[in-house]
């Protein structure tokens, strides 16, 4: 299979690949640091060549409306936002989760709360991970660390959206959104022509009505519901865990970091060696499900975790479950839109662990 | 091999495409490149910079603190970076509108009066062509044909017409470019 | 029996005069007696049904007392968060152009939490049929003040009436909407007699065959009652909307196609 090389922005190879990959629509609505997805989708202008439909909605919430009313019919669809965006559209997520559909969120994070700032932040785990809506519900949560995983992340969250039908979140921020990396593209492919048995698509004669709801007025039903779905979110916590270890074999302490953090990491890990401490990092690749076990066994082997993110400490609750007790485990990270820099997290892993 | 590069100055002195030119070029080359950009209003008419890093293998941290070479273009981008430069690296400067000038005795400083040589050439768009062959001049880790190659893939098709213009100012660069200080 | 009673002679087909319709689902209607949601679901499954669009039709309910349009319609029904449906239909008809795509909401949905989708859906011409009815209260919720109450009118959060100063004005969107390029034929209607019954049956049917002809958004208001909500009998209700509600919002085309 051929790929193609390009140099480019985050947003732009997330834009690129949702047309390669065959997504029928786009709904966006611009904000900083995300808006060249819209931007570079309306450029491409790919009705002209895959008929994928991209529309710039009134306001966030509008747009991921219109991603429930396209996912309900069973087409590939997606939006794109920032941190206040993805505010705004939590009430439709929470539809979307409660009426199992498969959709593809992109957050381009920035520091918060309120207006913020438009830096690079990861001040949304929390809102990601844990739920972000009103009820009981999961997203699949994606955190790619390179322009590349922007690309490949695309089609990876629509095929775990059909398979669970489930809403997929790419986590990112805005360096990774706003950096250029080598991206290695996938030939275009064909949109879908045949659509899940569940979709509005028409009633034929030959079967029962379709519909799309997350309502049921009976709570026994809903208990019921909610069952299903916790089942689900089982069943992808079993199956989906990903991640990747960077020098863990002879580790004697760890950082876990996902997106711009680990990438940070990636370097301290470097510099700590080059200092004499062998230090390993554990990246998460997806975020929900967390990679606890993982981080369990190495916990057994290790002197201390530092759990690196660009917030105030929110993954690091994770990390804690993950480790429950077996090695001490702390957290560090800027905020407000700075990115951590590779000596600040070896400065903080010496003064936590090691002293001096 | 990898090189960290910082380039700062004014936001429409073409800092983050002279940036993209060179990833672009490391790219014709086979190397890994990141370019990651400030971004947001800070650029309308403030200080822009990119940091590129160049490297023959995987980028791990794209946002870094600490510079093989600067290539700076303003007094406060001066004042900002010049300590960012590690011990034995390289900075590179334009002298145009520079009152404090660097003073680093650790490092190697360069001098390229691209504004003024863009001004002879009648051609002030060209002048951050003229910084980059500076940079290739002292830096050769990208070679000119390459960077040729890299306008090409950069650049829209209708503006492949000013290539010849540009190239004469990279080797205008290389020209002119002088030590100040070798550490 | 039946020959006893004569009904064999009332049940042979040349003596048909109505039928339920097929698009309608044998369930019980969850609403209250002579509310006019019934009729104008009676009205909307009977086009479907005459077009043969029961296989082409993507509907869309609210949040509101209508929130159940999917127990009662034979069609494929996507149920939308509250106000956003003219969302979803945008999406939906631009994914499938050529089905039949309608929105089915009530006062608060379409003309407060939901003005913004409602107002650049029609802005936009998106070319689905918008079936608004405005009854002046908040049915579901228990009769709160909606949009569209009169003003001087009584609901549980205007318990002394609808107060202009402190309560803003009603709100007339099907008037704003026929000021938008984007809508094709705007018309308000009622069901409270069977003469309007046939008006607004014939007035969704022009909306929906403008749709299938790409004509943009087409925008039906059913004025409406509440018995529930107003605290009045089913006759009571239909005589103060005709003496009250139908003034404010007189009936008829806003806005027609220029033929």
């Amino acid at each position: 299979m051929e790929r193609e090389l390009r140099l480019m922005k985050g947003n732009e190879a997330i834009a690129e690949a949702a047309i390669r990959a065959g997504v029928d629509g786009y709904f966006g609505y611009p904000i900083t640091p995300q808006s060249e997805i819209l931007e570079y989708l309306m450029e491409a202008n790919p009705a002209e060549t895959t008929g994928m439909i991209v529309l710039q909605a009134e306001s966030e919430i509008a747009a991921i409306n219109m991603v429930y009313g396209g996912a309900g019919c069973g087409k590939k669809v997606m939006t794109s936002s920032s941190s206040p965006g993805i505010s705004l559209k939590q009430e439709g997520i929470s539809y979307i989760a409660g009426a199992e559909l498969p959709c593809l969120i992109v957050n381009v994070v920035r520091g918060g709360p309120g207006l913020g700032t438009i830096q690079p932040a990861q001040s949304d785990y929390f809102q990601s991970v844990k739920g972000g809506g009103h009820g009981d519900y999961h997203l699949i949560v994606l955190a790619p660390a390179s322009v590349q995983e922007m690309a490949d992340f695309v089609e990876l969250s629509f095929d775990l959206a059909f398979k669970y039908r489930n809403p997929v979140l790419i986590l990112s921020d805005g360096a990774i959104g706003q950096m250029m990396e080598k991206v290695y593209l996938k030939p275009q492919k064909p949109r879908a022509t045949e659509f899940p048995d569940w979709a509005t698509t028409g009633k034929s004669a030959s079967r029962e009505r379709n519909i799309i709801t997350s309502l049921d007025l009976d709570p026994e039903g809903q208990e019921e519901f909610n069952h299903k779905l916790q089942a689900k979110y089982a069943e992808i916590s079993k199956n989906e865990v990903r991640f990747e270890e960077f020098q863990c074999e002879d580790a004697e302490y760890l950082f876990v970091a996902y997106g711009t953090s680990a990438r940070v990491c990636q370097k301290s890990v470097q510099i700590a060696r080059e200092q004499g401490i062998t230090a390993g990092l554990l990246r998460p690749v997806t975020l929900f499900p967390f990679p606890s076990v993982r981080i369990n066994e190495l916990a057994g082997k290790i002197k201390g975790i530092l759990s690196v993110e660009m917030s105030s400490g929110q993954m690091v609750e994770d990390v804690l479950l993950a480790v429950n007790g077996k090695v001490q485990v702390k957290h560090f990270g800027r905020m407000g839109g700075i990115v951590t820099t590779p000596e600040e997290v070896v400065e903080k892993l010496k003064s936590f662990f090691i002293g001096g | 091999m990898t090189e960290e590069i910082i380039i700062a100055g004014f936001g429409g002195q073409g800092v983050l495409s002279m940036g993209k030119i060179m990833a672009y070029s490391a790219v014709m080359q086979d190397m890994e490149v990141s370019w990651m950009p400030s971004y947001g209003p800070e650029m309308r008419g403030g200080t822009a910079n990119v940091t590129v890093i160049i490297s023959s293998e995987r980028i791990s941290s794209p946002i870094i603190r600490h510079f093989d070479t600067g290539i700076i273009l303003n007094q406060q981008s001066l004042d900002k970076f010049e300590n960012a430069i590690k011990p034995g690296g390289v900075l590179i400067y334009d002298g145009n509108g520079i009152t404090r000038h660097p003073e680093r005795k650790d490092i190697s400083i360069y001098r390229v009066d691209a504004a003024e040589e863009a001004a002879r050439m009648n051609s002030s768009k060209t002048f951050n062509m003229v910084v980059l062959g500076g940079f290739i001049k002292v830096r050769p880790i990208i070679k000119l044909e390459n960077v040729i190659k890299g306008l090409k893939k950069s650049l829209p098709e209708r503006y492949h017409s000013l290539i010849p213009m540009n190239e004469k100012a990279l080797i205008r660069g290389e020209e002119i470019i002088t030590v100040v200080h070798k550490a | 029996m039946l020959e006893a009673t004569g009904l064999k002679e009332i049940i042979k087909p040349e003596n048909l005069t109505y039928r339920r319709s097929e698009v309608l689902v044998d369930n019980t209607l969850s609403y209250c007696p002579g509310c006019g949601h019934g009729t104008t679901h009676r009205i909307l499954a009977e086009l479907i049904e005459e077009l043969g669009l029961q296989s082409q039709t993507i509907g869309i309910s609210p949040v509101g007392c209508s929130v159940l349009l999917y127990h009662y319609l034979d069609v494929d029904i996507q149920q939308a968060a509250h106000g956003r449906a003219p969302a979803l239909a945008t999406a939906i008809k631009r994914l499938l152009p050529d089905k039949f795509v309608f929105t089915y909401q009530g006062d608060g949905d379409l003309a407060a939490i939901g003005t913004a989708e409602t107002i650049h859906a029609c802005n936009r011409g998106e070319n689905i049929l918008i079936i608004f009815v405005n009854n002046g209260i908040y049915g579901m919720t228990g009769g709160q003040m909606a949009p569209t109450t009169l003003i001087g009118m009584k609901s549980s959060t205007s318990p002394r009436g609808r107060d202009v100063k402190t309560m803003g004005n009603p709100l007339k969107m099907t008037d704003i909407v026929a000021t938008l390029p984007g809508t094709y034929y705007v018309t308000r209607q009622s069901v409270h007699t069977p003469a309007n019954v046939r008006k607004t049956k014939k007035a969704m049917r022009k909306a929906i065959e403008y749709q299938k002809l790409n004509k943009g958004t087409c925008f039906v208001e059913i004025v409406s009652n509440c018995p529930s909500g107003w605290r009045m009998t089913p006759v009571e209700s239909n005589k103060w909307m005709e003496a009250n509600m139908i003034p404010f919002y007189p009936l008829g085309d806003l806005k027609t196609p220029a033929e």
